[in-house]
């Protein structure tokens, strides 16, 4: 079980030795001579990095929007560097996880240290991977952070789509040197004069910058590490200056505690110092430190500019934060900008299936936490779901991801409750004001929705989406968009053919099905990334549900009021199929507040009497009879209405796409 | 009383996930020896000293030749006192109905026939307690119309009923009954009733109706799954069982029993003692059984199922006396619980004295006249508690199913 994904190696890696099998490989002067073990990220033999002064180092990312490349490129890059060995195997190696593999995406960042010979000098160069979606957009521009230019790969065939144009404003912001690449030249229906005419206008590179290539083939992608080499700029920072280390990465191991991925802004740090973290004021003493390869190599020191990892007696990860500043005991530095805790955007409800499964899944989140940082924990509790917890999470597709790791790696099946989005109150009862402590207050639970008549306005949280289509779906996505209480911010055609749209969404009108309707109404053409947006006014309401005149807490949810009758009647609808009749009719509405406005009836139950009962089948009858007689004892109960488990189930569980 | 079964049928009904066989010979006289033996060797480990009724389950038990009826009832008369008068109902199919075939089951001792498919038990009902009047044969028919009885495949044709019916009146008066079913697919209101119109011109005192179960693994189940066949909604068959109900009632009907209904005392002893918790004992292949055995901890009520297949079965008979698959000792909560399920589908209900047999110590007033599930639901009208004992309402009955969980809590917090 791959924890943080540094465990055995599974691909022919190496380091750069003067093994026979490597000595055609470009070595760096001052490695130490001794075969390493392949299959041993932990050799004896300790690296010298002092040969590697801020001149000869390059440090860079690649980012692409989703299957663009970015794996494969990175996979050939190791490769050619002699870091990993060639063979058929290096499919997607910096991404270790299954669930990486099989979306092919990129959750847990990895990074690498590659040796490359250019012009007679040996180069450092970092390869400092980053997640592949905004969800984890803060974690993006901690990493690229560490970097000073970056490769923005872009498939020759579909063009610049959504995360393109994400990734690449921030790289833009960050100042980054941008190589752009266009991958997958040997595809049939590859088109790299339209993409470099789209890098053109959307980026205003000039076109004759591009760089095409076929990372499947290795066509030309030599190119692209001379590029880097030429291109983008060594590190500025000093060896003599304190130590001033970001941390971009962090995982747990189980044995070593945290490894911390670090990018050093100056100074140097080595074995035995010791070091304190500007964000929690901890102090810890070094116990190793190295470089990725993309496994962990020991070595000497690292010093001003080089990127590697530290390992310092830390627990757990939240003592490692992305963007946390390391400096020397008794040496404070000036932190680096741009620190901020994970804010979770979506939330969800987890329960155990049965709740006999509890412990198990208690453990298995404690330990994918370890790993993830951002994800926040609170213990909840449902009336009709049982014991649980209120899990937050950067974005969708971090909540997703989280889910299918529970289910892979630790074989854990649960019912995940459709995603909310934290609501916020500005507060003008002073009586609340002063029961809060504050005038703002975030809203997760409808239950702590506070009455209109002591608010003075509710704010919702907002994405800036982009969209990139082709423009026949322009009208559909449009409409799509409006009906999601989107405001259109921009329209750019990027060629002849294919259309950016920016539009101002409230988020929670994408955490559920959004980009399924985008991806079906547009036959899988349309695109789609967002960023955070901030909070705004919006015409908030709680709607209740009664059964019989009784409200079912848990199924209470705050929405925005032009959305209350539809999604009042469509769950009123649900629930009239899953309620199983009753002895009496029962009247399932929506209300908001005292106001009615959906209904369904469900008729009571005027025959259920089983035909034949004689003697031959009275023992599978009074199984089935103490069955039914159990599950009564585990009904929710609203009023004199017997809700089944299954039933709440059914309603609250989230709708899976796929 | 034993209770013998006739596993073999000359074709599968499509509704039907009965334990049947359609072999194409069937080695009756290895079959009719198993069957002796087993209802010797059960009626001895019971120790009852008279049988109060034999029915003839199956299968199609009227494919069995009258001489293995005789021998079994000569059996149970020689294992125990059955009297003159002991209800021997048969199952009966209205094509295997000949008169001659009919007059030979007679001769044999038969003196109630069911002729028909649905109704299985293969049971003795075995009661030390006083005899009741022996009742009739029963006819079990399927419907009336051709049509819907080929949608159900069934051998005959409405006019081999009605023949059926009319022959079997002659031979066993006042002790005839016939089934039929309803909430068929694409039976409407007016249809079924039609179809009780037609079945009063013909039945004798006894009518058994069943709502059509669309027991899973059937060819008319798949059928209607897989939305071929529509089937009437729950609405409507409330409403077809509330008009059998007022039209048999109306024919001088008493409905005592959630399916059955008979009129000038024609109840069906046997079936009766089944919803009274009464002791059975199965014999033959896939029966089933309750009764007491004297064992280490004094008497105890057993819960015993034959073997399923006949094959096996019959190996277990011929080396240890009985095909015996399981044994299970039903606790006083199981007992009572069993005698909600049952006693509750008759119009007597469960009875104090019935109540105090198995529970001598808490009474049925304690139990449910005081506030819980019952009280509620005798509250709303489901439930009636008084002098005589505990029963449905009419209301009741027909939701029966949707009060016993409720009433099965309560029991279970004691």
């Amino acid at each position: 079980m791959a924890l943080a994904g540094r465990a055995a190696l599974r691909w022919g890696a190496r380091l750069p030795s003067p093994c026979p099998a490597a000595a055609l490989l470009c070595r760096p002067a001052g490695l130490p001579a001794a075969c390493q073990r392949p299959y041993s990220s932990r050799g004896k033999e300790i690296l010298d990095m002092s040969t590697y002064p801020v001149e000869s180092i390059r440090n860079f990312s690649i980012i692409a929007h989703v299957d663009h490349g970015k794996s494969t490129l990175a996979d050939r890059l190791l490769e050619i560097t002699g870091t990993i060995s060639k063979t058929d195997r290096n499919k997607q190696v910096l991404d270790k996880l299954q669930v990486e593999r099989e979306r092919g995406i990129t959750v847990k960042a990895q990074s690498a240290s590659l040796f490359y010979n250019h012009e007679g000098i040996n180069y450092l160069l970092n390869l400092i991977d980053t997640p592949g979606h905004v969800d984890f957009s803060y974690e993006v521009s901690r990493s690229l952070s560490a970097c000073q230019g970056v490769i923005l790969v872009v498939d020759a065939n579909e063009g610049i789509q959504a995360q393109t144009v994400a990734n690449f404003y921030l790289a833009f912001e960050a100042q980054l040197s941008i190589i752009p690449v266009i991958n997958k030249i040997d595809l049939k229906n590859a088109d790299p004069e339209r993409v470099e005419k789209q890098i053109e206008k959307l980026f205003d590179i000039p076109t004759d910058e591009c760089i095409r290539i076929s990372a499947k083939q290795g066509t030309n992608v030599e190119k692209v590490l001379q590029k880097i080499i030429e291109k983008i700029p060594p590190p500025q920072c000093n060896t003599a200056d304190p130590l001033k280390a970001l941390v971009f990465d962090s995982t747990f191991d189980h044995y070593r505690g945290v490894i911390a991925n670090i990018a050093l802004f100056g100074g140097e740090i080595a074995k035995g110092q010791k070091i304190v973290s500007a964000h929690t004021q901890k102090r810890y003493e070094v116990n190793e430190v190295g470089i990725l390869t993309p496994n962990e190599q020991p070595t000497h020191k690292l010093y001003a500019g080089q990127v590697g990892y530290l390992i310092a007696g830390m627990k757990e990860v939240t003592e490692a934060q992305i963007g946390d500043t390391l400096f020397l005991y008794k040496q404070p530095v000036e932190p680096l900008p741009g620190f901020k805790s994970a804010k979770p955007m979506v939330f969800a409800g987890m329960y155990p299936i049965d709740q006999t499964e509890y412990n198990n899944l208690k453990s298995a989140l404690e330990r994918l936490t370890l790993n993830d940082s951002s994800v926040t924990v609170h213990r909840d509790s449902s009336l009709a779901l049982g014991a649980g917890w209120r899990l937050g999470f950067l974005g969708l597709l971090h909540m997703e991801v989280f889910n299918q790791r529970l289910e892979q790696e630790y074989n854990m099946s649960v019912i995940l409750t459709a995603p909310t989005v934290p609501y916020k109150a500005v507060l003008s009862s002073a009586k609340l004001i002063k029961e809060y402590g504050k005038d703002q207050i975030t809203i997760i639970n409808p239950a702590q929705f506070p009455d209109k008549l002591s608010v003075s306005e509710y704010l919702e949280p907002t994405v800036l989406g982009t969209i990139v289509t082709p423009h026949e779906y322009i009208g559909k996505i449009i409409t799509l968009c409006q009906d999601r209480r989107a405001v259109q911010k921009d329209m750019l055609y990027i060629d002849e053919n294919r259309v950016m749209l920016k539009y101002l969404f409230p988020l929670n009108e994408i955490v559920v099905d959004f980009y399924d309707a985008l991806k079906s109404l547009s036959s899988g053409y349309a695109s789609f990334d967002y960023e955070d947006a901030g909070y705004q006014s919006a015409d908030l309401i709680k709607m209740d549900i009664l059964l019989n005149g009784n409200p079912v807490e848990e199924l209470a949810t705050v929405i925005h009021k032009d959305k209350a009758y539809a999604a009042g009647k469509l769950l009123c609808e649900r629930l009239k199929e899953t309620i199983p009749r009753q002895l009496f009719e029962i009247a399932i509405q929506a209300a908001i507040g005292k106001k009615i406005i959906a209904r369904e009836t469900l008729k009571a139950y005027r025959k259920n009497v089983v035909a034949k009962c004689y003697g031959g089948d009275i023992t599978r009858r009074m199984k089935l009879l103490k069955r039914q007689a159990e599950g009564k004892r585990l009904m929710r109960k609203i009023g004199n209405v017997e809700v089944p488990r299954d039933a709440f189930i059914r309603i609250l569980k989230r709708e899976t796409d796929k | 009383g034993p209770c013998p079964q006739w596993p073999y049928c000359r074709k599968r009904c499509s509704y039907c996930n009965f334990n049947t066989y359609v072999v194409p010979a069937v080695d009756e006289a290895a079959l009719r020896a198993c069957l002796v033996r087993e209802a010797q060797t059960l009626l001895r480990l019971s120790q009852v000293h008279s049988v109060t009724s034999v029915f003839f389950g199956g299968g199609t038990p009227s494919l069995a030749s009258p001489s293995t009826v005789a021998a079994v009832l000569e059996a149970v008369a020689g294992a125990a006192h059955l009297p003159d008068g002991a209800e021997v109902t048969l199952e009966a199919n209205p094509s295997s109905t000949s008169t001659s075939r009919l007059a030979g089951f007679r001769a044999a001792g038969v003196n109630r026939l069911s002729i028909g498919v649905q109704v299985r038990g293969a049971l003795l009902a075995a009661a030390p307690a006083a005899a009741h009047d022996p009742t009739v044969t029963v006819l079990p028919l399927q419907s009336l119309d051709d049509a819907e009885l080929r949608m159900l495949g069934r051998e005959h044709t409405a006019a081999e009923a009605q023949k059926a019916v009319e022959v079997a009146r002659g031979l066993f008066p006042g002790r005839t009954s016939i089934d039929l079913l309803f909430g068929l697919p694409r039976q409407s209101r007016d249809a079924w009733a039609q179809q009780l119109e037609a079945a009063l011109r013909l039945c004798d005192d006894h009518i058994s109706l069943y709502q059509l179960t669309l027991e899973r693994g059937t060819a008319l189940a798949a059928q209607v799954h897989g939305g071929a066949l529509p089937v009437p909604s729950q609405d409507v068959l409330a409403d077809m069982y509330q008009i059998a109900r007022t039209v048999l009632v109306a024919a001088g009907f008493r409905h005592y029993e959630v399916s059955n209904f008979a009129r000038k005392g024609a109840l069906s002893t046997h079936n009766l003692s089944y919803w009274r918790a009464d002791q059975y004992i199965g014999v033959g292949p896939g029966a089933h059984g309750r009764f007491m055995l004297w064992g280490e901890g004094g008497w105890s009520r057993e819960a015993r199922v034959q073997t399923l297949e006949p094959v096996a079965w019959m190996q277990e008979v011929r080396s240890q006396g009985h095909g015996t698959r399981s044994r299970v000792v039903l606790s006083l909560l199981e007992q009572l619980e069993e005698l909600l399920t049952l006693g509750l589908r008759t119009d007597e209900g469960v009875t104090h004295e019935r109540w105090g047999h198995f529970s001598p110590q808490l009474s049925l007033q304690a139990m449910f006249g005081e506030p819980g599930e019952a009280w509620a639901l005798q509250q709303e009208g489901w439930l009636v508690l008084d002098s005589s004992g505990l029963r449905c309402t009419w209301a009741g009955l027909a939701v029966l199913d949707s009060l016993l969980p409720d009433l099965l809590c309560q029991l279970q917090r004691v």
